[in-house]
């Protein structure tokens, strides 16, 4: 079968490339294994039928998000901020944590046991853009409105951080 | 204070609607774009072809001969004198019996050499000779050189050959 | 899936033919360029390469090639060579989407002229948009040159800032069609129903968001020469360099063949009927594909011409431009859109919406701006 192929070739990659974010050192290059990872999710969105997922996936996280990401990293001076000034209880703790979070998933994983997805009824077309969007602004309508609201507090959040007040420095 | 009552007050309001919208400017400047584009162009192919420079350019020198086809630099150096780049110099020689049809005066110069890396065009050398032997073309220019080699010329390049004399509009 | 299937290889060959289509463009771009660009400023233009100087794009990669391959010390090496590639790939990949013809029949099968017919193309279009500027960010900070990161830092920041705009455009567009194929939006714009007809707001609006993202003059900022020397390619040399200037002609090619597609009716053209009628459906259909792409070298040609014509913005008013001008302004379009299907007279609503923006523009001018003084 060549789809479950590309399957595990993508899983494989998608792994590969989230850990290369938590192992590289240059902190640039993090954020390169990032946006690959995300790529490698848009792929997997592909084969889940879910194109609408894909696109929004690479336009919002990709192109814009990540992007901002580079943005800022690139303003840094990185040579101050080599990876060598974590202390090892720091390191400790990120892998403790981490460990939790991992054995707690699987412990969820094992102990739902999730139905398998049955061929009768599966519906291609669930990820498509049309029925996303009825589902989206009839079932889900007072959700994606809210979502919507958040939003906007963010954005007038953002431009009240960002205007000027009397008596600032003009720059 | 002011020294004349000439000076004008300029008051910049602010832009018209159309100006700070700046859509018709752009098309007008569009526009001006377009019809230099279907004009004529004005460029001359250099090598291939040459523009009239005018009868007062000054180009390559040329050391003139007269009807008969005798020399008629006398060697008297006034020219390397006058000149201000130091690029003329000359050996003079005094003519043989024998040699009337090659040089007009007694006295002649046997070398006659200008360094035209050093050579300004300005036309001194011309104005300087009392014998008018030494002349700035106006038809012809220096060609560029490769080699330093080529820089002097001597009077092989400069005497006028008799076959392809050069005359100005102003002369007989 | 066979990969050595009819299906795959017609496919395959098809997109051979674009990329082909579409190098090919990009290369006499090139020479189009400064032809155009002489003709304006009444000259001759490159004549020496071969007759009237065609052969002019092949001396050039020669020379290309020839320069030498310089990578700055302490720069980053992979991700300065990485740079160019990104930048020529997200410019070869938005090409797929584009709806090069309807379908053809040749010896019994049925081709699409079109690389992939997703419900999703104009988002795949927008999202390798987004996706340019990493050609240029990571090559301009790679270059560990401060004229070259700071031409990358304009770059991302202008093409984010017009993909807003660009976006609200394209709603527009999409509240007619009703779909997000590239093959429908075309599809209902068939015998002459263009959408420039109904849209000239949000057209003028995605023609000005196209020069932002391609960084064509006026918006040429990130590689503004007064300011930054080159911009992102300061210290890009032989053909990494000519891949970003490479990329650039593609975006154009590209740029415009998506305009042609969501406004000009894609490959409709006037007359279609009457050549299906008479030379059959292939050949109609092929002279719909050398619409489209006719359609598309008009818009390059209105690249170059603005290129010829305008001066550069500032980046304040640039930043101007697309936060306060055009964003607005879109979203205005999306309402009077809308509005216009809702009552059913799209056509009028957009004629309308042009002229109540401008009497709105024109009454406030004069209620609230001082006037010169003659």
């Amino acid at each position: 079968m060549v789809i479950s192929n590309i399957w595990y070739f993508l899983s494989g990659l998608t792994l590969l490339s989230a850990l290369m974010v938590v192992l590289a050192k240059n902190p640039i290059h993090s954020v390169l294994y990032l946006v690959f990872t995300f790529f490698c999710i848009s792929g997997h969105y592909v084969l889940l039928n879910a194109q609408f997922l894909m696109a929004v996936n690479i336009i919002v996280y990709a192109g814009a998000i990540m992007v901002l990401f580079l943005f800022v990293i690139m303003m840094f001076d990185l040579k101050k901020n080599q990876p060598e000034s974590k202390s090892s209880l720091t390191k400790l703790a990120g892998s403790v944590v981490a460990g939790t979070l991992l054995v707690l998933l699987i412990a969820l994983l094992r102990k739902n046991n999730l139905p398998a997805p049955s061929e009768v009824n599966f519906k291609s077309q669930t990820g498509m853009v049309e029925t996303l969007g009825k589902i989206l602004y009839t079932e889900y309508l007072l959700p994606f409105e809210l979502i919507s609201i958040l939003f906007f507090v963010a954005m007038v959040g953002a431009v009240m951080l960002g205007k000027r007040e009397a008596g600032d420095r003009n720059f | 204070m002011k020294l004349s009552n000439r000076t004008k007050v300029m008051e910049q309001g602010e832009m018209t609607l159309a100006e700070r919208m700046y859509l018709p400017a752009i098309v007008g400047g569009m526009a001006t774009t377009l019809k230099h584009f279907f004009s004529k162009p004005v460029t001359i192919r250099y090598p291939e072809q040459k523009r009239y420079l005018g009868p007062i350019f000054r180009g390559q020198h040329i050391l003139k001969k007269d009807e008969q086809g005798a020399e008629r630099c006398t060697a008297c150096g006034l020219c390397a004198v006058a000149c201000p780049a130091e690029a003329i110099s000359m050996v003079a020689a005094e003519r043989k019996p024998g040699e009337e049809k090659l040089y007009r005066e007694e006295k002649y110069a046997k070398v006659y050499e200008v360094n035209m890396l050093r050579c300004i065009f300005c036309g001194l050398c011309e104005e300087a000779c009392p014998k008018e032997a030494i002349f700035l073309r106006h038809d012809t220019m220096v060609p560029v050189f490769n080699s330093r080699d080529e820089v002097i010329y001597g009077k092989d390049k400069l005497v006028e050959k008799m076959d392809q004399r050069y005359l100005r509009d102003g002369w007989k | 899936m066979d990969l050595l299937s009819d299906f795959f290889l017609a496919k395959a060959a098809f997109i051979g033919i674009v990329f082909a289509i579409t190098l090919g463009i990009a290369a006499y771009s090139t020479y189009f360029e400064r032809k155009i660009a002489a003709f304006m400023q009444d000259r001759i233009g490159p004549d020496r390469a071969g007759p009237f100087g065609i052969l002019q794009p092949l001396a050039d990669a020669v020379k290309m090639f020839m320069k030498e391959d310089f990578i700055p010390a302490n720069s980053n090496k992979w991700l300065f060579i990485a740079g160019p590639c990104l930048s020529m790939l997200t410019a070869l990949m938005t090409s797929a989407v584009v709806p090069f013809g309807d379908t053809v029949t040749l010896g019994g099968v049925t081709f699409d002229l079109q690389g992939i017919d997703v419900n999703i193309g104009i988002l795949w279009v927008f999202g390798i948009v987004s996706l340019g500027v990493y050609g240029i960010l990571i090559g301009g900070w790679a270059s560990n040159n401060k004229y070259s990161l700071l031409g990358a830092i304009r770059a991302a920041s202008q093409n984010i800032s017009y993909e807003l705009a660009m976006g609200l455009a394209i709603i527009a567009i999409l509240l007619f069609t009703g779909s997000l194929s590239t093959k429908a939006i075309v599809e209902g714009q068939q015998n002459g129903h263009w959408n420039i007809f109904y849209q000239p707001l949000g057209f003028i609006i995605f023609l000005i968001c196209a020069f932002a993202e391609c960084n064509r003059t006026p918006f040429d900022l990130p590689e503004c020469e007064t300011e930054l020397i080159g911009g992102y390619h300061t210290e890009y040399s032989s053909m990494k360099l000519g891949f970003y200037l490479f990329a650039e002609y593609i975006n154009m090619f590209i740029s415009g063949a998506v305009m042609a597609t969501l406004y000009f009716g894609g490959y409709d053209y006037p007359g279609i009927d009457f050549v299906t009628a008479q030379f059959g459906n292939n050949i109609a259909v092929f002279v719909g594909m050398g619409a489209l792409i006719g359609k598309a070298l008009l818009f390059v040609f209105v690249f170059m011409w603005v290129r010829w014509t305008l001066p550069r913005f500032r980046y304040d008013q640039l930043m101007g431009l697309g936060w306060a001008g055009l964003i607005p302004l879109s979203m205005y379009n999306v309402v009077v859109t809308a509005f216009g299907i809702l009552i059913g007279k799209p056509f009028t609503a957009g004629i309308v919406g042009v002229v109540l923006l401008i009497l709105g523009l024109l009454i406030h001018d004069q209620l609230f701006v001082k006037k010169k003084i003659a």
